[in-house]
């Protein structure tokens, strides 16, 4: 294996609708008939049946629709932390909420955020995994706390 | 002739631990007691609709029937996650309103306790490399990464999301527990529930955090449990004994849907649609109203998707959920009685027995025979389920009895 190999694909989203570009952002596909929007791969549209989709950018900037702060999860997951439902301009997006204290009162609904993404780890390739979440629009952007 | 279909015999075993008992002793347990119920035999049963969640491949409608009559009616092995009983049940009702059959049998029966993460316990390893796979070319597993799959997590964001899109001035977290509070009260009356315990809104509040806004209490129980339940045709209803037609209960509505498309359903569950969908269908067909009901067993899986399910089932204004609770309508000497069984956060929830404990309970009530927990006079009932996938039904049920 090549030292240029490794060079190349040194960074990795967590999922393949992190788009790792300057700057980063979250990209879905959109039915060509009937616009819903979707993230995994697709066989056809749930919506319409439509078997047409194109890729768009999701904006970066949304709001806090719904949260939970996860108190116990699966061994491995660690705990606590902030699983949210987030509407970014039309489209809703899953991801955690990070950079902010896991309390309710650090989060109300309806509360602006915005993407972030930072390294969950290299693996034994030598390659760094980026994943994403969001945090609150009106602190600074960054890594989690 | 009409075709509707009665609930000639209904049964459930105490939900809890039963650590003597295999899965099919209390399938079997809940089916002889339905059959007594019915004053009829497994020599009578036409067809069976049979769900074990978590045994789904192991056939336990034929499992049972080598235990208590192997008579060769065809059986449907069901699995529809939480709402596995109610399709069992509905498959048997559809094949009485079909004419195939007579009668028919439905029983759903788990062993759950002490299971914990319905959606696991143990993340999966990351592995050596980052490798993309799956739909969403993941390089890892994803919960914890983003957002949660663990119900729990789940469903409080399902009643957050609903105090988002209608502003509640209060403590979330307080709001729930109090609910809580309400089914925990009820289960003290009821002496097949996991819980019987009356818990104060301190003691649910402080309990043990699972995913805020839902403490421990306010999850519904893993337990053991089985249901069943033998329907018969209107035909043959007229020509039984006058203990039997008293004691029967008419469907008046058997609806299941599962979620159509809504903006966003495939990123959060939409449990609303497809519960807002089965009821609209369910009132027409009974040709009754929300208002009409004197009792709702509803999916309280958590003390958050009770709330939501007050508005699915239109059991308020839209948008009113939050004051139809704090209204005291919803407590058991209210206007509306909703989970007087203790719903499953005390009763417990053996995921496909709970389909059909649910209707034993709305049951149980309309034929008089709920003793201390009675809901008096009551003649109309609506048990609803459902199971994340998504799979709704629910079940419009009357007396008859003068």
């Amino acid at each position: 294996m090549g030292i240029e190999e490794v060079t190349v694909a040194d960074r990795i989203p967590l999922v393949d609708y992190l788009v790792l570009d300057d700057p980063p952002h979250l990209t879905a596909h959109r039915c060509t008939a009937c616009g819903a929007t979707y993230f995994d791969r697709r066989n056809a549209c749930a919506s319409c049946s439509g078997g047409a989709f194109e890729n768009v950018d999701v904006a970066s900037e949304g709001t806090l629709r719904a949260y939970t702060i996860v108190a116990f999860a699966a061994e491995g997951v660690p705990v606590p932390y902030v699983a949210a439902l987030v509407d970014c301009d039309g489209v809703k997006v899953r991801g955690n909420i990070v950079g902010v204290d896991p309390d309710p009162a650090k989060l109300p609904l309806g509360m602006k955020v915005r993407l972030t993404t930072f390294p969950m780890g290299t693996d034994s390739a030598g390659t760094e995994a980026v994943a994403f979440g969001f945090t609150p629009a009106t602190t600074t952007t960054g890594a989690p706390a | 002739m009409s075709d509707d279909v009665w609930i000639l015999g209904i049964a459930m075993t105490r939900f809890g631990k039963h650590p003597e008992a295999d899965t099919v002793d209390l399938a079997v347990e809940a089916v002889q007691a339905a059959l007594a119920d019915a004053q009829v035999t497994m020599g009578d049963i036409g067809v069976i609709g049979a769900g074990c969640l978590v045994e789904s491949g192991a056939g336990i409608g034929q499992r049972v029937q080598k235990q208590i009559g192997q008579t060769g009616v065809p059986v449907y092995n069901v699995a529809n996650a939480c709402a596995t009983g109610a399709t069992a049940l509905r498959t048997a009702i559809m094949a009485v309103k079909a004419g195939e059959v007579d009668y028919g049998l439905a029983f759903g029966v788990e062993k759950l306790s002490g299971a914990g993460l319905l959606t696991g316990n143990t993340r999966d390893d990351d592995g050596d490399t980052w490798t993309p796979s799956g739909r969403f070319g993941a390089v890892a597993s994803l919960d914890g990464r983003v957002g949660t799959v663990a119900m729990p997590g789940v469903f409080a964001q399902i009643g957050m999301e609903y105090l988002h899109d209608h502003p509640y001035a209060g403590t979330p977290l307080e709001l729930f527990a109090r609910i809580s509070e309400k089914n925990h009260a009820h289960s003290v009356l009821n002496p097949l529930a996991t819980y019987t315990k009356r818990l104060s809104l301190s003691q649910i509040m402080n309990d043990v955090m699972i995913a805020y806004p839902n403490t421990r209490p306010m999850c519904s129980a893993n337990c053991d449990g089985a249901a069943a339940a033998v329907v018969v045709s209107d035909e043959v209803k007229r020509t039984l004994s006058f203990d039997q037609q008293r004691r029967a209960v008419k469907v008046r509505a058997s609806v299941l849907t599962t979620d159509p498309y809504v903006d966003g359903c495939q990123v959060l569950p939409d449990v609303n649609t497809l519960t807002r969908d089965a009821a609209e269908q369910a009132y027409e067909i009974a040709g009754v109203g929300p208002e009409d009901l004197d009792l709702v067993e509803l999916h309280d899986c958590f003390a958050t998707a009770e709330l939501v399910h007050y508005d699915n089932l239109g059991l308020c204004e839209p948008g009113g959920a939050v004051d139809l609770f704090e209204s005291g309508a919803t407590w058991r000497d209210g206007s509306m009685p909703v989970n007087v069984s203790g719903g499953l956060q005390s009763k417990g929830h053996p995921i496909a027995a709970t389909g059909i404990a649910n209707i034993f309970e709305v049951c149980h009530h309309l034929r008089g025979e709920a003793g201390d927990r009675q809901i008096v006079g009551a003649r109309l009932g609506l048990a609803h389920v459902i199971g994340l996938g998504s799979a709704c039904a629910v079940h419009v049920l009357e007396s008859t009895a003068a």
